[in-house]
């Protein structure tokens, strides 16, 4: 079994130095194809180790020594365990459908090989993220996605606005990686080890204060790569990017790194709960700041964006309450059914000349079908309607949260819900239904290649089943590492009443936001609203951060500049003259003129005679004048 | 009065002295040989002088190596000073400046 641990570490690195190779020339099918098998080969091999770990077998391997220095001893292990095996699951699954979906998309790139090196590198260290085990294996493989994210977002480099939002989102998640590593440290200092198993067995000594300190710096650097408020404008601009990418890293996979983080560590936090707490408060806060900011905007990928933010508000939720395995399990959901609404979201662009005001569309599902099948499938199951994966899993978090007794996040919750519905269906219903407001643009909307949808088609089939085929299984799974816990309403009316309630609630909002979009009116009272331009403008956070933090530090940088030009300039400069200088006042000694070389020869040898003079007298002479000196 | 090491030395100091001021001063090339014959020839005073007075005969074969390389170095200079005069019909060492740099 080891060596399909290794298949499922390495295969996605082949790969990506196989099509790196061919990065700088011309589009080659066989680079799309060969990392697709790589992916491919990758997910078989997890698949594998499933059933391995179904079976109640657990793979730990050290591959060789890393760091082994002193009293530190770090070496390139990986485990898969039932957690991680979850994630390998989640991340070879998506990755290998976007690998062949992009095959389609970027089609007519002229990049085609560059890209797909750029994502089978980012699956590869996704992957040794997932599975390391210890922490600063993990803390590579975050740093290792931080950069391929920072790559493909700024994919299209020759556009402004791409390379811009690249750097804000590296920036940004470089803030919280300091914190990151700070809390990496903090465990170090305190236990002596990073990986999982001597820290799991050792955090039961430590006292209180320093779980507390560690726990808040790991959450911070899970609050970054997750774009969790306040570290979260960088995902919204991070559409930037292709939309293959968009759908695994910015929705499925790397900001799912930060939950991921908070399951792994959970013997840490769970005995923590005030930070736990904290973490589910922001998560609530989150799921709702973002899913507001959702209800307005008129670009298609931000919308879903925000979507995915407001998500990952949820896992965070269900994870700072203790409910570890129900964060899992719905980013596990969530990471299927959002990478299928960005791939059909990027199937609608590729149709609209990569049009994105859903304003500007309506009346696509004739022109489109698959697609809109597939979107609406994919907006129910986010919207969490019975039988679909959004159902167990989002539901499942509204049942922990009223279970433990936090009504208010209950409330804040189940609100969330319906404006999820809302905003979901008010795209589905701009983008497909209505009039077919784009034949005034001059659009010629066409359905995406045959093969593309084949491809989505495996999350289609997750999206729709993995809530009620997989619940039992998984949870008979995890609860070997996570905490158990089935979080059920014991009152049997409640349960149903709560239930039978959010999903009503829920298609009310759906038939609602129906209701109001099929005709893509716009309201021009409501827009020049307050509310709606606080919305609008993302509550101005963007502007914020801008007055406050970039252009204090463009002054503070123009100020530096001038004493960098005073000091470090022109010290460096002030020496260069030196020698500039006395070179260009003494080359006139070189006049070519025997007689006058011969005049400055003798004034060598004087110069000589007299240094060496000199140098004997103090040399014979030592003693008297140290003596001369102590005197 | 006894000649001793001191005098020896004294007029070898004066003869390169002399040397000295007619290298840096003359500007006949016939008159810079000259001069060098007289530097060469100070420091063969000096050492056969020391030689004598340490008893020792490697200062005295050391000033027969320096008439010798003196000797062609002479030879060699005024081979070229001729020639230089053919072409130029001056000896004058202000106009060698085809080395200027």
């Amino acid at each position: 079994m080891e060596m399909y641990l290794y298949i499922a570490l390495f295969a996605p690195l082949v790969g990506s130095l196989t099509a790196a190779l061919f990065g700088a020339s011309k589009k080659t099918m066989f680079t799309g194809l060969f990392a697709s098998g790589m992916l491919f080969a990758s997910f078989v091999s997890s698949l594998l180790l499933l059933i391995g770990v179904l079976e109640g077998n657990t793979y730990h391997v050290e591959m060789m020594t890393w760091i082994a220095t002193g009293d530190l001893y770090v070496p390139f292990g990986f485990v898969v365990n039932e957690v991680t095996v979850t994630m390998m699951m989640v991340v070879t699954t998506v990755s290998t459908v976007v690998h062949v979906y992009s095959i389609g998309y970027m089609d007519h790139d002229k990049s085609f090989n560059r890209f797909f090196s750029y994502l089978s590198a980012f699956v590869f260290s996704m992957m040794v993220l997932v599975m390391s085990d210890n922490l600063l294996g993990l803390f590579i493989g975050w740093e290792g996605v931080g950069v391929c994210s920072w790559l493909l977002i700024g994919f299209w480099y020759h556009k402004e606005s791409a390379t811009w939002a690249a750097n804000e989102a590296f920036i940004m998640n470089r803030i919280a990686d300091l914190a990151m590593l700070i809390g990496i440290f903090i465990i170090y200092w305190n236990l002596g080890t990073l990986q999982y198993e001597g820290i799991f067995a050792g955090v039961n000594e430590l006292n209180h204060g320093v779980l507390t300190a560690a726990g808040i710096f790991l959450f911070v650097g899970a609050m970054g790569k997750s774009a969790q408020f306040p570290l979260h404008t960088w995902l919204a601009d991070a559409m930037e990017g292709p939309t293959p990418v968009s759908a695994l890293i910015h929705a499925a996979t790397m900001v799912t790194a930060g939950v991921y983080l908070v399951v792994r560590m959970n013997p840490l936090y769970d005995l923590i709960p005030d930070v736990g707490l904290f973490i589910a408060s922001l998560g609530a806060f989150v799921a709702m700041f973002a899913a507001t900011m959702a209800l307005v905007n008129r670009d298609m990928k931000r919308i879903i964006a925000y979507s995915t933010l407001s998500q990952l508000g949820y896992m965070f939720v269900a994870a700072g309450l203790g409910a570890y395995w129900v964060a899992l399990f719905h980013l596990m959901a969530h990471a299927f059914f959002k990478a299928l609404l960005f791939l059909g979201a990027g199937n609608v662009m590729h149709a609209m000349d990569n049009e994105l005001d859903p304003f500007k569309m309506g009346g696509l599902r004739k022109a489109m079908k698959g697609t809109f099948i597939m979107m609406t499938l994919a907006s129910v199951a986010l919207a969490g309607i019975f039988p679909f994966a959004g159902f167990f899993s989002k539901d499942l978090i509204l049942e922990v949260a009223f279970v433990e007794h936090h009504y208010i996040l209950y409330t804040v919750l189940l609100l969330t819900a319906g404006l999820t519905a809302f905003y979901s269906f008010r795209l589905v219903s701009l983008i497909f239904h209505g009039e077919e407001r784009y034949k005034l643009f001059g659009f010629h909307p066409h359905e995406a290649y045959k093969y593309m949808l084949v491809a989505m088609s495996p999350l289609l089939i997750l999206a729709i089943i993995a809530g009620f085929l997989f619940k039992g299984t998984y949870y008979e799974m995890v609860i070997a590492m996570l905490p158990a816990g089935e979080y059920h309403v014991h009152n049997q009316v409640v349960y149903w009443v709560m239930t039978i309630g959010t999903q009503l609630f829920v298609i009310a909002a759906i038939l609602f936001a129906y209701r109001k979009y099929e005709n893509a009116k716009i309201d021009l009272k409501v827009e020049s609203g307050f509310f709606y331009q606080l919305l609008f403008n993302q509550y101005y956070i963007p502007k914020l951060y801008d007055e406050l933090f970039s252009k204090p530090y463009v002054e503070l940088s123009k100020m530096m500049w001038k004493i960098d030009n005073a000091v470090v300039d022109a010290s460096v400069d002030g020496i260069a003259n030196v020698f500039y200088g006395t070179g260009n006042k003494t080359h006139t000694m070189q006049n070519g003129n025997l007689s006058s070389m011969l005049r400055w020869m003798v004034l060598g040898l004087v110069a000589l005679l007299v240094s060496a003079a000199v140098f004997i007298g103090i040399v014979t002479n030592a003693d008297a004048i140290m003596k001369l000196l102590g005197a | 009065m006894e000649i001793t090491l001191t005098h020896y030395l004294v007029l070898s100091t004066v003869l390169f002295a002399i040397g000295l001021v007619g290298v840096m001063r003359r500007k006949n090339l016939l008159m810079l040989f000259f001069a060098t014959e007289i530097l060469l020839n100070s420091v063969n005073i000096a050492l056969v002088a020391i030689s004598h007075y340490h008893g020792d005969f490697t200062g005295q074969l050391f000033a027969f190596f320096i008439i010798a390389i003196a000797a062609s170095e002479v030879a060699v200079g005024l081979g070229l000073l001729v020639l230089w005069f053919k072409r130029e019909n001056k000896i004058d060492l202000d106009i060698m400046t085809s080395m200027k740099g």
